[in-house]
This record gives structure tokens, C-alpha cells and sequence, in this order.
């Protein structure tokens, strides 16, 4: 009897075959299947969810969802991308309730919240009359430290606080393709965006993320 | 020191190329006039710089795997499942 703590034949087996064996009743299947995916789909709850308790929530009813849904699963998207958009339905689905407005990108999947910024900030750059207009003006301040600025607890907290912070649109593009490493095609397929517009949600979303640790860094130096 | 005007594109065109730059697609072309632009411009190797180690630390927030739990109830609900299809 499977005990739910079992590693099992399953740990190495593709996703695909995970749903067809839980699909005829394998606990080791299943087990496997959600220990695989858990962390990130937390980590993408949290991205809606603002909030642990309710992350938790959100992963809960995934779950549950797609123990209703398994059985009808065509397989014409990988498992990964289905389970997400689950995810993210069950995820916008709880946030309206909670917070009782319905947020823009809910009823236009896919339309950016207003927010046409470019890059960097254009006084930054000389302006196009100038001789060598469109060049730096304020050129960017390398960040401090070796090549490679480590990962501290402190860093983590910022960057954490300034994905919050994006526009949904952006933050879930950001999550997917940055942080969980989807290619271009999932995130397509999982948020139903066309190549274009997630191409341009995620260059905003860096440039911001780049911004907040310019600004980040340049506070941090003593005067 | 930044780029005389009359070079391809100027450091704020080019700052809106770089996710394309760095993660594709983008064409041989583009790719070339940047390559160029980055070969004379100090500033723009530090922002493309910057935007590859806010890739690489975002990344890095996905800590590593490590044993669960199963979550509480779900065994216990899958289990319920299988017996109702299964009687």
C-alpha cells in the first residue's frame, strides 16, 4: 500500500505516463506527479496570491481540480503547461473573490494593465536633437561586487517584493520564463498570449527588475 | 564613452533589444548591429550586463528540490476518487 513518502518506480518517469497511471488508480503516480510540480506551482500561487496561507490554498484546489479533470486530459499539451493553467484559472478565480473587483487582465487575458513605459527612464538619454542624441546621458552604474552579485537573503527579500510589484501581466511572464525556465512556446500556451505579446511583457518586466536593483544598489552605498 | 550618432542604432533603441538580444529570437541582422554598438559602448555592456544578471538571480530564486510531504488530504482524496470509480 502506498504509503505517499515512497520515491518508487515513478520518480524518473515522464509526466505524460504519471497521469496515465493515476488515471488507472496509482498512489505512487500520483505522489510523484505532485511532489515534482508542488514547489513551483506554490511559487506561481504566490505570484496571484500575495499572501502564503492562501498560495497553499490555491495549490490545494489545483490539486483537487485536476484529479476531477485527469480522466478528460487529451495529452495535446504537456502536463506542465495544463497543470499551470489550472493553476492560474483557479488562482484569478480565488483573487476576485478576495479582493471583490475583478481585475482588468481577468476579463482580457492577455491585454497588458496600462503600462507603455519603455526601458529606461528617457531622461536618461540625450534627447534626439542633441548631437549625439539617443545616447546615454546617465549612463547605468555597474552594480558593485564581482561579475556574478550572489544571492543573499536581503537580495532575495527585494527581488521578491519588486516582482510583487509588476503588473499581473508582467509578474506571471517574469515567473514562468524566469524563474520556473519556460520556454517561449509553454508560457504562450499556458497563458494564452500570442509570441509578440509575451516577448514585450517580458523585456518590460526585466527592465523594471533591472531598475529596482540599480536603485537598490545605489541606496545601499554609503554616503 | 558612448557612440557617435551616425552608428545604427543608438543606446536607446538598443536598450529596448536586449531581452530579444539575450533570449531570441532575433534576426542575424539586428543581432549584428548590436554586437557592433556593444563592441564601442561602455554603458550598454554594463546594462546588457545588468539585464543578464537579473535574469540569472531571478533564476536563481527557484530554490532546489527538495523531499515533501504530500500535502494533507490529497492521498486521502485521490484515494476516494479511485474507490468511487472502482467500487
Amino acid at each position: 500500500m502506498a504509503t505517499g513518502t515512497e520515491v518508487g518506480s515513478y520518480e524518473g518517469a515522464e509526466d505524460s505516463e504519471l497521469v496515465r497511471a493515476m488515471c488507472t488508480g496509482s498512489e505512487d503516480a500520483f505522489c510523484a506527479l505532485v511532489r515534482r510540480h508542488q514547489p513551483s506551482l506554490w511559487r506561481l500561487a504566490r505570484v496571484y496570491t500575495r499572501n502564503d496561507g492562501l498560495a497553499d490554498e490555491v495549490v490545494q484546489e489545483t490539486w483537487l481540480c485536476l484529479l476531477s479533470a485527469m480522466e478528460s486530459f487529451a495529452h495535446r499539451s504537456s502536463v506542465k503547461t495544463w497543470i499551470c493553467g489550472i493553476l492560474i484559472n483557479v488562482a484569478r478565480a480565488r483573487m476576485r473573490k478576495e479582493q471583490r473587483t475583478v481585475p482588468m487582465s481577468a476579463l482580457e487575458p492577455g491585454v497588458t494593465e496600462v503600462d507603455d513605459g519603455p526601458a529606461v527612464d528617457p531622461s536618461r538619454f540625450l534627447p534626439e536633437d542633441h548631437h549625439w542624441g539617443g545616447n546615454w546621458a546617465a549612463p547605468p552604474t555597474a552594480f558593485p561586487g564581482p561579475e556574478t552579485v550572489l544571492l543573499t537573503t536581503e537580495l532575495r527579500r527585494v527581488l521578491l517584493e519588486h516582482i510583487e510589484r509588476l503588473v499581473e501581466a508582467q509578474r506571471e511572464v517574469l515567473v514562468l520564463r524566469d524563474v520556473e525556465g519556460f520556454s517561449a512556446e509553454e508560457v504562450c500556451a499556458t497563458l494564452g498570449l500570442s509570441e509578440a505579446n509575451q516577448r514585450v511583457l517580458l523585456h518590460r518586466a526585466r527592465a523594471k527588475m533591472r531598475t529596482s536593483l540599480e536603485r537598490h544598489f545605489a541606496e545601499a552605498v554609503p554616503s | 564613452m558612448s557612440l557617435p550618432k551616425h552608428l545604427d542604432i543608438s543606446c536607446k533603441e538598443l536598450v529596448e533589444l536586449v531581452s530579444d538580444y539575450l533570449s531570441g529570437p532575433m534576426t542575424a541582422a539586428h543581432r549584428q548591429k548590436i554586437e557592433r554598438h556593444l563592441l564601442l559602448c561602455d554603458p550598454c555592456n554594463v546594462y546588457v550586463a545588468q539585464i543578464r544578471q537579473t535574469i540569472r538571480l531571478t533564476h536563481e530564486l527557484r530554490e532546489p528540490p527538495r523531499a515533501q510531504p504530500m500535502p494533507e488530504g490529497l492521498l486521502a482524496e485521490f484515494r476516494a476518487r479511485v474507490g468511487r470509480k472502482n467500487p
